[in-house]
């Protein structure tokens, strides 16, 4: 005990070089493979969302190209690519194959490890004042449990799948196509990857709550904490009440596949509507998992560019956590065509329309803290407005889906398709892009281009645009989601869609030519580059912030609020 | 009834073309080759194209007479619009030809659309007026206003308003879609295979219909949307309630028509049960909407609703029987349909 409270409270002696001390590092491989510091991690799993967001967004890319035209263009090339046999089956179940790599990779790889492993693991510890994360070991397994699933995915697209190589089910991975539909090791591959995902999750879930409960600085009431933080915390539960429900789905799927156990198979006393609902127990508290951050994030930088404290603090708090518990208990709505009662279906519609409320609020609440403001259009500010904007109209669509009588046409369409990838792909990747524009500096120690950030997000914005808004009126004419192919009239939205992908991804150019000028010739970051509206305890270090931070711990007086906590002589 | 069966199943069984390198050239032919299709595990062995058969043939075969013409579908009823047809058209639903349908597709136009989209440009409209108004240049200085109570209440009851407005006819909606068949519905099953649909008829001597995609050349040739034609329709009486049950024999599927407003799912162990009504005669396309493997993409619906005396001969053509008539045809429809029965 001695020991470790004299590590932690150092605060006994200025006279020595203490910065030393703080940016003593060790040696690359223990650095970087052994680590347990939550900087690096969290640099870490950054590095790591952005490479599976390159693979992912390719995923896309290739679909997008496939979808330009009727007919089936390129996908008997890729399944011989991917060493399948050159029959037609074959090339269609690639298709199958690219649905299910994009949304497993997107959800598990690229926004939760950005949101929560990476911004999470960099700013909870520095905006509470804590040196670290609880358990700084046992954060470094969580990466790499990530990574290891994201292997074992990878792996299994060169396995066979059964019509050919790789798993063919969908994110959804929904029995009886995952069970006795699909012959081969693939899914297996794809289900072990959900686990190690999800286990990697789990434990980095209760490393967040621990510390966000026990490392907060002295002074710093929950109710003092950044709205980041608490959107974290929210995130936390949630990843840790939904995700034990998915593995034990998903491990009940493995036994039906390779045990005979019959948990989903009718023929022996199991039902395939039960996995469903175990599913959306989990993957509906996880598009909240996936949004909160940002949420989080987007609080942060509308206070931090209007030069004033968010409007609304417990509001904005409180709105989070009655998403996190409402997310709970909407599930269904995913499910309006399985045949449920119509009384659960009523439910399941009130409920859904429930969340619009806290919503609403958190909509409202930044468009307030901008009211009166000074606003400077910096570029995570400008991302945080596309954000607002986009996840509005994202989220009205949601209330169109709500509607179970409504659904009955919409369900599995392409509306569906628009509806999520607005919440997402605009959403958490816009709340994404403006966290990562807005601490760039503070994580690199150089000021990227304002001039890039500005094109890459006007090009972006355009793009996505372009891809998704199109999709609403390809949903609504009736075409079916997760589709190779198409009739001749759904052609021209698709052509239109396809163009949005190209200019998206011509504006990621932009993104990663902006960070390597940064790294290569970026003016050094000051401590605060942001001015005066940047008033958490990450902008009171050093741009990077030492290896070790707050050996003394700061202290949140009673005369500070929610918002300003920089110490009175900053 | 045999006889015209195993014709169906054999027209509709052909093996996939190898996919050969000059599918990736041109668009069209890649399709055609590439769906010249479907479930040769059904009846190893079938090798008849698709194209071989026209369906006046498979049909009257053991009728003789009195044959059943496939009705030609209405250019923009039941089926998707494009772009170049009608600009407008391609970017909202489908027209819809059932009275919930019609509520719905009402609710849509005239609540859900209205108010997303007054929401949407309020909040656009409000960003906006910030940047222009709350700018540093026209606003140097930052009020320090963190609450309004009035403003919160406001923004969190008029919310609350606006979606009872739409639970209300939500609910209403919800509660007509499950409106119970009466007793006298006409009762037809829908099976998921993968990957085509089976379609029989309990309430007139267990017909089995088995319909396949069309190669969508052919199909374009016979005056019929590419892709969404099949080779047997699944034939109803128009203006008569409909008991519609799914189920699959394998994995998830769903049946899906959008001009009905109609999407229930086929789960193997389940049989779900809808009502519905189709008032009009005509050719309504659909398309299995849950991801059920390879060809998912390519097991349509086409729903064919005919006045009902055209539907009692269409019944008698594929050698079933109307309710109260067995003795007619049961007898030697039955036996015969063992075969179907079992799939």
């Amino acid at each position: 005990m001695a020991t470790t409270a004299e590590g932690f409270d150092a605060h006994h002696d200025h006279g020595h070089d203490a910065h030393d001390h703080a940016d003593h590092k060790p040696g690359f491989f223990a650095r970087w493979f052994m680590s347990t510091n939550h900087k690096d991690i969290g640099t870490m799993y950054l590095i790591f969302a952005i490479i599976a967001g390159i693979v992912g967004g390719a995923i896309s890319g290739i679909m997008r190209v496939e979808l330009a035209e009727p007919g089936i263009q390129y996908l008997g090339w890729w399944a011989q690519l991917m060493g399948g046999a050159s029959d037609v089956n074959t090339a269609l179940h690639m298709w199958n194959v690219f649905i299910t790599a994009h949304g497993l990779i997107m959800v598990f790889f690229m926004v939760m490890p950005a949101m929560i492993g990476g911004f999470g693991n960099w700013f909870v510890p520095l905006m509470i004042g804590a040196p670290d994360m609880a358990f700084p070991r046992m954060n470094n397994v969580s990466f790499w449990l990530t990574v290891a699933g994201f292997f074992s995915l990878l792996f299994s697209l060169f396995v066979p799948g059964g019509t050919g190589p790789g798993a063919g089910t969908g994110w959804t991975v929904y029995a009886p196509l995952s069970t006795s539909g699909s012959v081969g090791p693939a899914v297996d591959f794809a289900i072990f990857s959900l686990h190690l995902a999800g286990a990697g999750s789990i434990l980095g879930a209760t490393n967040f709550i621990t510390t966000i409960f026990n490392m907060r600085a002295p002074g710093m009431t929950l109710h003092k904490m950044p709205l980041f933080v608490w959107s974290v915390l929210v995130t936390a539960f949630l990843l840790l009440l939904a995700l034990p429900v998915l593995a034990a789905a998903i491990t009940m799927l493995l036994t039906d596949r390779n045990f005979g156990t019959t948990f989903f198979n009718p023929a022996g006393g199991g039902d395939p509507v039960l996995y469903q609902h175990l599913f959306w127990f989990f993957g509906h508290p996880e598009v909240y998992i996936m949004i909160l951050p940002g949420f989080g994030m987007i609080s942060q930088i509308i206070a931090t560019f209007s030069r004033k404290p968010v409007f609304g603090y417990l509001g904005m708090a409180y709105a989070m956590v009655a998403i996190g518990v409402v997310g709970f208990i909407v599930w269904a709505h995913h499910m309006y065509t399985v045949g449920l009662d119509v009384n659960t279906k009523m439910y399941f519609t009130a409920a859904t329309m429930v969340i619009a409320v806290p919503t609403g609020v958190k909509i409202f609440s930044w468009i307030a803290t901008m009211w009166g403001g000074s606003l400077s259009f910096k570029s995570p500010m400008v991302w945080s407005m596309g954000f607002i904007f986009l996840f509005t109209v994202g989220g009205v669509t949601g209330v169109v889906l709500a509607n179970g009588g409504i659904d009955d046409n919409l369900h599995d369409t392409y509306y569906v398709v628009a509806h999520f990838h607005y919440v997402l792909s605009m959403g958490a990747v816009f709340s994404m892009f403006a966290g990562f524009y807005y601490w760039f500096p503070k994580m690199s120690g150089r000021m990227h281009s304002e001039l890039l950030s500005h094109i890459h997000f006007w090009t972006f914005f355009v793009g996505v645009n372009v891809i998704f808004f199109p999709q609403h009126f390809l949903g609504m004419q009736g075409m079916p989601r997760r589709y190779p192919d198409y009739p001749e009239a759904y052609h021209f939205w698709h052509e239109i869609s396809t163009y949005g992908y190209y200019i998206m991804a011509g504006s990621m150019v932009f993104f990663f030519v902006n960070i390597l000028y940064a790294l290569v010739a970026g003016k050094k970051a000051e401590a605060n580059p942001w001015g005066e509206g940047a008033t958490t305890l990450e902008w009171t270090l050093p741009s990077p912030p030492p290896y070790h931070q707050f050996e003394t711990l700061p202290v949140i007086t009673d005369s500070m609020d929610y918002h300003d906590h920089r110490p009175a002589t900053a | 009834m045999k006889n015209s069966i195993l014709a169906l199943l054999a027209a509709g069984l052909a093996a996939f073309a190898p996919l050969s390198v000059a599918a990736q050239d041109a668009a069209a032919p890649a399709v055609a080759e590439a769906v010249q299709v479907v479930g040769a595990q059904t009846a190893p062995g079938a090798e008849a194209g698709v194209g071989n058969l026209t369906p006046a043939e498979a049909s009257a075969a053991p009728a003789g007479e009195g044959a059943y013409i496939p009705m030609a579908p209405t250019e923009g009823k039941g089926m998707p619009t494009s772009y170049e047809d009608d600009p407008l058209k391609s970017m909202t639903f489908q027209d819809q030809y059932t009275a919930n349908g019609e509520y719905a597709l009402g609710m849509h136009d005239y609540v859900l659309l209205p108010v997303i989209t007054a929401i949407s440009l309020l909040v656009l409209g409000l960003l906006l007026y910030v940047v222009m108004r709350f700018n540093r240049k026209a606003n140097p200085v930052a009020s320090k206003t963190t609450h309004n109570t009035a403003i919160e209440v406001i923004w969190t009851i008029v919310p609350v308003i606006i979606l009872v407005i739409i639970a209300v006819p939500s609910i209403t909606l919800l509660a007509r879609q499950y409106e119970t068949p009466p007793a006298d519905a006409v009762t037809i099953k829908a099976t998921g295979y993968q990957w085509y649909w089976g379609y029989t008829y309990p309430d007139h001597g267990d017909i089995e219909v088995i319909s396949n995609m069309l190669d969508p050349a052919e199909a374009v040739k016979r005056g019929e949307p590419g892709q969404l034609a099949v080779d047997n329709r699944m034939v109803v009486p128009a203006g008569v309630p409909l008991r519609i049950q799914t189920t699959a024999s394998d994995v998830i599927h769903a049946f899906a028509v959008p001009s009905l407003w109609f999407k229930m799912d086929a789960v193997p162990g389940r049989l779900n049960e809808k009502l519905l009504t189709i008032p009009e005669p005509g050719v309504y396309y659909g398309q299995c909407s849950e991801l059920c493997g390879a060809r998912h993409g390519f097991m349509p619906i086409a729903v064919e609703a005919l006045p009902p005396a055209e539907f009692a001969a269409w019944v008698r053509a594929q050698g079933g029987s109307m309710p109260g008539e067995e003795a007619a045809a049961a007898a030697p429809a039955a036996p015969e349909a063992a075969p179907a029965a079992a799939n």
